[in-house]
């Protein structure tokens, strides 16, 4: 049951019925819509275009008036040429890492199916939500001369530093990538190979322009983290490394120099808005009418042996090789967790899960317990993804549409990019911004800098992006047909919206849950610059454990962070589940 | 319209999406949600510290009591005590410069002696007089004559080293600064980066105490030349590149304070396996002072005589990890033993700090990380 279904809805489809005439909107749809512009739009530009602002605004005006004299001073440093350079270096070199692995891993994951590969997808997913300090301790003991790794000279590196970047992001690629590739109908890539053409040239002719919208927003995304990236970089590679993100936390947080901050964080959005526009432009140049199907016709079982009856040079080789590659790839990324559950179970000179029974206590050094502040980091996370999920489900909605107008096709895609925004800058300069600006905002006698209200805000901000990603791609996929037909039929557009468009989105919002909430539960950045109330979350936990002497803290801080990551793969593959039962027989 | 997208696959799925919606409003509902709880623990979002009941504490994330303390200050006083920390104690100050029209809460606790001199210039606190007996013992801690912040508590950033690591190496332990360049030290040592930590940046003070102003590049020259690591964070040199703090690193002198070694007594041991070297260390304070702008300034003043109560002072070794400014506070048993602190600690006056803070760590920067 495979359906041509196309991402440009305005394309006429060959063969398809004649464009519906459309009945001009009626005073509830222009309400509707408003409505859904407006409330992201108001939440974004309450809780982070203010609060940018008016941090990057301090740094510029001095003395009551405009002051840019800053610009000509960071630029002449040559220190600041170089920052970019390897804010730049470090970005790209792990994107292009991270796509080159990912690529094979999103076949393998989720093109093939094989026994545990649910415990694969949540396995590589972890990575991305532990905290800075708990990889730094996975990675550099690993790495330190002595560790286990300790002979390939690697700690205190820029290969470190790129490593553990891709250590971070291998799961976005391979989530972004596989949600599309799982759906890809096989028969394109047939019809080429009965016409003659090599797998690799079918491969590179047919399949892998299909991917591309997917790979670039993977790219864009990964590289968005990889820019913004501030512990791993202190952490793996230190000071020598430094990127546009650590020279302003430094600037701000150690030097108060306002200023310069201000100037970096506009070099920073400029850099950021760039990749955007270049990964948008690749993105619409090749997005087009795919056939997709139900992974259930896609998706082949896993064999090592060729399969009998079919010919040599079929491209069995090629799938070998991304299996291996996938499989060393996961055993590198399970090093370091296995690292930090090995850690975690000794006790002493023995084995033992002592540490994990002092979960249950303060460990002297905690004001609640680990498993109380589990449950805080819950809470946060449930209020977090409820909020990302109107917010972004929103967003996508809007933005998967296509305006006739070349003026609304653009401010869609000014949308979408606008919502990317929160990825690529820095969480000082956010953090900081909401001290300065959640006081009594618009003159509402409310103190929000102190609420526990502004924690689960801030990291929503941060988990749209990654619904509005997870998300979009179903909504822009849909039938523009199966719309039509249903207005042909009598229903009001508002009938559409919920029986077509909403039906049909619901199926990726299990994945969405599982980013956000996997975001939420791990988000470290803007939040830890929030007047916290004393109610603190795993990761806040975690930190403290760690930042203490003792071989007992070590080691309840080592059994904090597994719960955290089985926690977090626990969630991942619910959702998936979720997912795959939604997902069956769909199309 | 339901028919044109109809399918046998779809009513187990739709049931599903139903319950998973109906188990997450659940979840809101039943309290699974920090927004919703905020309500009953008594959270006041408008007027946070408006109300002569609460009093509110802003400090940093290493803070944290003993159960039950603050309860006491309730008892004794009726205020409520609301504690909010923005961040670690290196951003605090900056943090409180930065929201001083509109302060976070009413007492500033956590302070140190190298931020001290601009919380003070920036008008961040106000002069306030405890009358707590504890206050004359952190007199000597005095930052300038404002009486704007009073010490808490304090602790000595010292060199550690493993004595198991130089037993079995048959090395004598290293004992001053000095010994630190000699060539039998050479690929020991592991410190914080002095930008990015304070306890790193304790330690470039403690330099400068040492050799004055012009002769600590020279020093830090040497010291790399001999094969210094520079960590991120006291977790990272403490807990990866020790010898001895938990993560079997390779490095067996580290820095960290005076008060760790009690913390590597080994199960079933008596003593503990390392020791801080007493005549490398710089003495860090931490103060508190009444924030200027404060809704409940009078609530703030018996907050910070309470913390110069013995019951907070004996409460702080084992909850912030810090030693006690009063001189009537009990120590923990193996603190007392195994943890004294420096008798001559290197010091720099905390103006001279404020005045050249981001000189020095770019000279830092310049000659270390290169």
């Amino acid at each position: 049951m495979t359906t041509a279904t196309t991402t440009r809805p305005d394309l006429p489809v060959t063969g398809g019925p004649g464009r519906v005439v459309r009945p001009r909107p009626s005073g509830g749809t222009v309400v509707f819509w408003a409505v859904a512009v407006a409330v992201p739009l108001l939440f974004l530009g309450v809780f982070f275009a203010w609060p940018v602002v008016v941090m990057v605004g301090k740094g510029f005006v001095a003395d009551g008036h405009l002051d840019l004299s800053g610009f000509a001073e960071v630029f002449s440093r040559p220190r600041t040429w170089r920052i970019v350079g390897l804010t730049l270096a470090q970005a790209s070199i792990a994107t292009v890492v991270s796509v080159l692995l990912g690529v094979p891993g999103a076949y393998v994951l989720y093109r093939r199916r094989f026994r545990g590969r649910g415990a694969v997808r949540a396995l590589v997913t972890v990575p991305f939500v532990l905290p800075t300090v708990v990889v730094g301790v996975a990675f550099r003991s690993l790495l330190v001369d002595g560790g286990p790794l300790g002979f390939l000279h690697l700690d205190g590196t820029f290969a470190a530093i790129v490593s553990a970047l891709v250590f971070f992001n291998y799961a976005v690629v391979v989530r972004a990538v596989g949600g599309l590739w799982e759906r890809l109908d096989p028969r394109a890539a047939q019809a080429a190979r009965a016409l003659g053409a090599s797998p690799w040239r079918a491969f590179r002719t047919v399949t892998l322009p299909a991917l591309t919208p997917a790979i670039a927003s993977a790219a864009s995304l990964t590289f968005l983290f990889c820019a913004t990236a501030f512990g791993t970089v202190l952490v793996l590679g230190g000071l020598q490394f430094g990127t546009v993100e650590t020279e302003i936390w430094i600037q701000t947080t150690q030097f108060l120099d306002l200023r310069a901050a201000a100037v970096l964080s506009v070099v920073q959005l400029v850099i950021v808005a760039g990749v955007l526009v270049v990964a948008g432009r690749a993105r619409s140049r090749q997005e087009r009418a795919l056939a997709l199907g139900a992974p259930a016709q896609t998706v082949r079982p896993l064999t090592f042996r060729r399969p009998a009856g079919r010919p040599r040079g079929d491209g069995h080789a090629a799938a070998l090789g991304a299996v291996a590659v996938t499989a060393a790839v996961v055993v590198l990324l399970a090093l370091p967790l296995v690292n930090l559950v090995v850690r975690s179970l000794r006790v002493g000179d023995r084995w033992g899960v002592d540490h994990y029974t002092s979960l249950g206590t303060t460990g002297g050094a905690l004001t609640v317990t680990v498993w109380q502040a589990t449950l805080n980091s819950l809470r946060v996370a449930v209020d977090a993804t409820v909020l990302a999920l109107v917010v972004g489900g929103l967003v996508a909605l809007v933005v998967s549409r296509r305006p006739r107008r070349v003026a609304g096709r653009r401010a869609v895609a000014g949308l979408d990019a606008l919502f990317m925004l929160p990825l690529g800058v820095s969480a000082v300069t956010v953090g900081f911004g909401f001290l300065l600006s959640m006081h009594r905002p618009f003159g509402l006698d409310v103190d929000l800098r102190t609420s526990p209200v502004l924690v689960p805000i801030a990291q929503a901000v941060v988990a749209v992006p990654l619904v509005v990603r997870t998300v979009l791609p179903v909504l822009r996929a849909i039938d523009p047909r199966l719309r039509e037909a249903a207005a042909t039929l009598g229903a009001g557009p508002g009938r559409v919206l919920r029986t077509v468009d909403l039906t049909i989105a619901a199926r990726s919002v299990g994945l969405a849950v599982g980013f956000a909430f996997a975001a939420s539960l791990g988000e470290f950045g803007a939040t830890s610059f929030l007047a916290r109330p004393d109610r603190p979350t795993l990761p806040v936990v975690i930190f403290r454990l760690i930042g203490r002497p003792g071989a007992d803290t070590y080691g309840m801080a080592l059994a904090a962070s597994v719960v955290l990551a089985v926690l977090t793969a626990g969630i991942v593959a619910a959702c998936e589940r979720l997912r795959a039962a939604g997902t069956g027989g769909e199309w | 319209m339901a028919s044109t997208i109809s399918h046998p696959g779809r009513s187990p799925r739709r049931a599903r999406t139903l319950m998973t919606a109906a188990a997450a409003a659940a979840l809101a509902l039943s309290g699974c949600s920090a927004i919703g709880a905020s309500g009953s623990d008594g959270d006041a979002t408008s007027s946070a510290s408006g109300s002569s009941g609460t009093v509110t504490l802003v400090t940093h994330d290493s803070f944290g009591l003993s159960d039950g303390i603050l309860d006491d200050f309730t008892k004794q006083t009726g205020l409520t005590v609301k504690v909010v920390q923005p961040g670690d104690a290196g951003t605090l100050v900056n943090q409180l410069v930065l929201t001083k029209d509109a302060p976070l809460g009413d007492l500033a606790y956590g302070i140190d002696n190298s931020f001290a001199s601009r919380a003070i210039d920036e008008g961040v606190v106000v002069p306030y007089t405890s009358t707590a007996p504890a206050a004359k013992d952190g007199e000597q801690y005095a930052v300038g004559d404002s009486g704007a912040l009073t010490a808490v508590d304090m602790g000595d950033v010292c060199i550690n080293t493993d004595h198991t690591w130089f037993q079995q190496h048959g090395l004598a332990e290293p004992t001053s600064l000095d010994d630190l360049t000699k060539p039998e030290y050479k690929d020991l040592l592991v410190v914080p980066n002095a930008v990015t930590s304070s306890p790193g940046l304790a330690f470039l003070l403690a330099t400068v105490g040492a050799f004055g102003e012009d002769g600590w590049q020279d020093y830090w020259t040497k010291l790399k030349a001999n094969g210094l690591k520079v960590a991120d964070g006291w977790t990272e040199a403490y807990m990866t590149d020790f010898t001895a703090g938990g993560g079997n690193g390779p490095r067996p002198i580290v820095l960290s304070y005076a008060s760790s070694p009690p913390y590597t007594v080994p199960d079933g041991g008596t003593e503990p396996t390392t020791g801080a070297l007493l005549d490398t260390c710089f003495r860090q304070v931490e103060y508190a002072g009444v924030l200027a702008g404060a809704k409940n300034p009078t609530g703030a003043q018996k907050l910070l005589d309470f913390l110069l109560s013995d019951e907070v002072q004996d409460d702080i070794p084992g909850s912030m990890y810090m030693y006690p400014i009063s001189s009537t506070a009990t120590l923990p048993d193996d603190w007392a033993q195994w943890a004294p602190l420096a008798t001559k600690p290197f010091t720099v006056a905390p103006d001279e700090i404020t005045q050249n803070r981001e000189a020095w760590l770019a000279d830092w920067s310049e000659t270390v990380i290169g």
